[in-house]
């Protein structure tokens, strides 16, 4: 599959929607980590005289309705997704690989509950449980993370089973095992390391998709609570005011799209340029 | 399965703190410890969580979903029923929808395979996969039913629709359905179209199209009888794939569209904390879900002769 890290970069740097992804990443980072300093105003800062103002210079995307800068709002914003989206997917991707590697380790028994366990799982309607769960407990950005992260690590799970399955029998393995290596030596130094890739992939694109749960949640109001400024909740604001304020409605979600845009694109670059032949 | 399905259904309940029993005390301040504790005894709330379990299993064997907590108190099983046939309506139709555009918009960019039109199909498919569905139906809240004022932008009918004849009432029920249908489709279309050029393009590759072209077949005749109808195979396996993120999406545009359907039903359930309605909904969720996969199951031997039920 992949010989060596220069090969992957080589067709990395090939691929444009892949460096074009990156780019977008690379800037949500940095725009998130100076975002106080960026922001022309406290993105809390009510101010009653400018209720609603449409863009212009002295907002760019206009004010909501206490009169709060939409453009400060959304960077701070960012900085909500960015935590979000990583958590959850960091979340979900130890659970994954805890069950994954028991399942596809052990096999026999443990191996039957824990897939029929997954399979159940992967039945439930995804936003159902979520919606559940987040509206029995208070809902609150630790929360909703972990629930996300609770919600999704089905996939992982499979893919890092399908990868010991066809590890277990390999020689280096049978060496390691021959050379008195414990369970635990043999999953997590010698099997995982090859299934990094395609987990990476999936975490990528996983990050993308908690970022649209998040935003949806915080839209439908069991997401990020106000004031605390996401682009689920400015959108929740546009909804109300539909009629008058458009900017409210046009500019978190695009915020949004070019966001998840950057991961997928991330995401199926890395994927391209570890395996050609599926492109 | 299903008795895993009503395992974490139940145990997704249970685990969370505070007990529906405090809810109702809370919502009528005066109740004293026995009234309470009556309370807890008639919904057997006071038994270990196993007893609770199997004692719940018992009646929705017999499809007994218990009374909702709600002050209408009216059976579980009446309240989904009642709502599901809207939810069902949409997910069919924007699944059709799906396969409408889908379909030609994929054959079409893998039989032409890196012109313009590919092109064009890729920056839509990633459009349509990072376009969060609620804003789309906002912008197209805002477009058709604010700026242009073409259709309507919540509820299932008009505030005239019982006055109308039959005609402008199915008319009617149609300019409500648009939009909600277009907005649980669009994520389907980009991914469904991405994934039937995928197929296809593995297929153009077999021999047995090069043996097809060989023998003098047209091009036509090649692709849409050999070369579709195999790429198709795994097609309906997504489709029966897609069940459970077509019913959880419909939380999102019933509530937006407020449409009264399973979804808005869920959402007011789980905000009220209604433990037997939610309880119910994520069974029946579930099930509709398995319901979806094993029809894809049976198209799937339909359309495979080399798949047979044994």
């Amino acid at each position: 599959m992949l010989k060596t890290y220069s090969e992957f970069w080589y067709r990395f740097k090939k691929d444009k929607l892949a460096v074009a992804g990156s780019i977008i990443v690379i800037c949500l980072f940095v725009l998130s980590f100076i975002a106080p300093l960026v922001a022309p105003y406290d993105p809390n800062a009510i101010d009653a005289r400018h209720v609603l103002t449409p863009p212009g210079t002295a907002h760019l995307f206009g004010t909501d309705d206490l009169g709060r800068d939409v453009f400060s709002r959304i960077l701070f914003g960012a900085r909500i997704s960015l935590k979000v989206g990583f958590f959850s997917v960091g979340i979900s991707v130890l659970i994954g690989i805890m069950i994954g590697a028991l399942a596809g380790y052990y096999g026999t028994w443990v191996d039957t509950i824990i897939m029929r366990f997954v399979d159940t799982m992967l039945c439930f309607p995804t936003f159902f449980l979520i919606i559940a769960l987040i509206a029995l407990f208070e809902p609150s950005i630790w929360i909703i993370m972990i629930v996300i992260g609770a919600t999704n690590w089905m996939g992982v799970a499979r893919l890092v089973r399908a990868e010991i399955l066809s590890l277990k029998q390999r020689e280096f393995i049978l060496a390691a095992r021959a050379a008195g290596a414990s369970d635990l030596r043999i999953i997590f130094s010698h099997i995982l390391p090859n299934a990094l890739a395609p987990v990476l992939v999936y975490a990528t694109l996983g990050v993308a998709a908690a970022i649209l749960i998040e935003s949806s949640l915080s839209f439908l109001g069991i997401g990020v609570q106000p004031p605390t400024p996401s682009w689920g909740n400015i959108l929740t604001v546009g909804k109300d005011n539909i009629e008058i304020a458009w900017w409210l409605s046009l500019f978190p979600g695009l915020a949004i799209l070019i966001t998840v845009l950057g991961y997928n694109l991330l995401g199926e670059g890395i994927r391209d340029s570890l395996d050609p032949r599926l492109r | 399965m299903l008795i895993g399905i009503t395992m974490i259904s139940f145990l997704v309940i249970h685990i969370a703190p505070g007990s529906p029993a405090d809810l109702l005390v809370q919502m009528n301040p005066k109740a004293s410890p026995e009234a309470k504790a009556r309370l807890r005894a008639y919904y057997g709330l006071d038994k270990p969580l196993h007893i609770q379990y199997l004692y719940w299993l018992k009646q929705i064997a017999v499809f007994d979903f218990g009374s909702s907590f709600s002050p209408d108190g009216r059976k579980v099983a009446d309240k989904i029923l009642e709502r599901m046939p809207v939810t069902v309506l949409i997910n069919v139709l924007s699944m059709l929808l799906i396969f409408a555009i889908a379909l030609p918009i994929g054959v079409l960019s893998s039989v032409y395979q890196r012109s313009l039109l590919d092109k064009f199909s890729t920056v839509f498919v990633f459009l349509g996969f990072a376009w969060p569905s609620f804003w789309l139906a906002l912008l197209l809240m805002m477009l058709f039913g604010v700026t242009l004022g073409w259709l309507p932008i919540s509820g299932l009918k008009a505030y005239n629709h019982d006055s109308l004849s039959f005609y402008a009432q199915t008319l009617d029920y149609a300019k409500h359905l648009i939009l909600p249908v277009l907005v649980s489709a669009f994520g389907g279309i980009a991914g469904m179209s991405r994934y039937v050029r995928s197929s296809m393009l593995e297929v153009i590759r077999q021999d047995y199209i090069r043996t097809a072209r060989a023998k003098g077949l047209t091009e036509s005749a090649v692709m849409y009888r050999h070369a579709l109808r195999n790429a198709l195979l795994p097609v309906i396996t997504l489709l029966g794939l897609s069940v459970p993120g077509l019913i959880g999406g419909s939380v999102i545009f019933e509530t937006i569209f407020s449409i009264p359907g399973m979804g808005q039903l869920f959402w007011q359930s789980a905000m009220s904390r209604d433990y037997p309605l939610i309880m119910g909904m994520l069974v029946i969720g579930a099930i509709l879900t398995l319901i979806g996969n094993i029809l894809a199951d049976i198209s799937y031997a339909m359309a495979d002769p080399r798949i047979r039920v044994r």
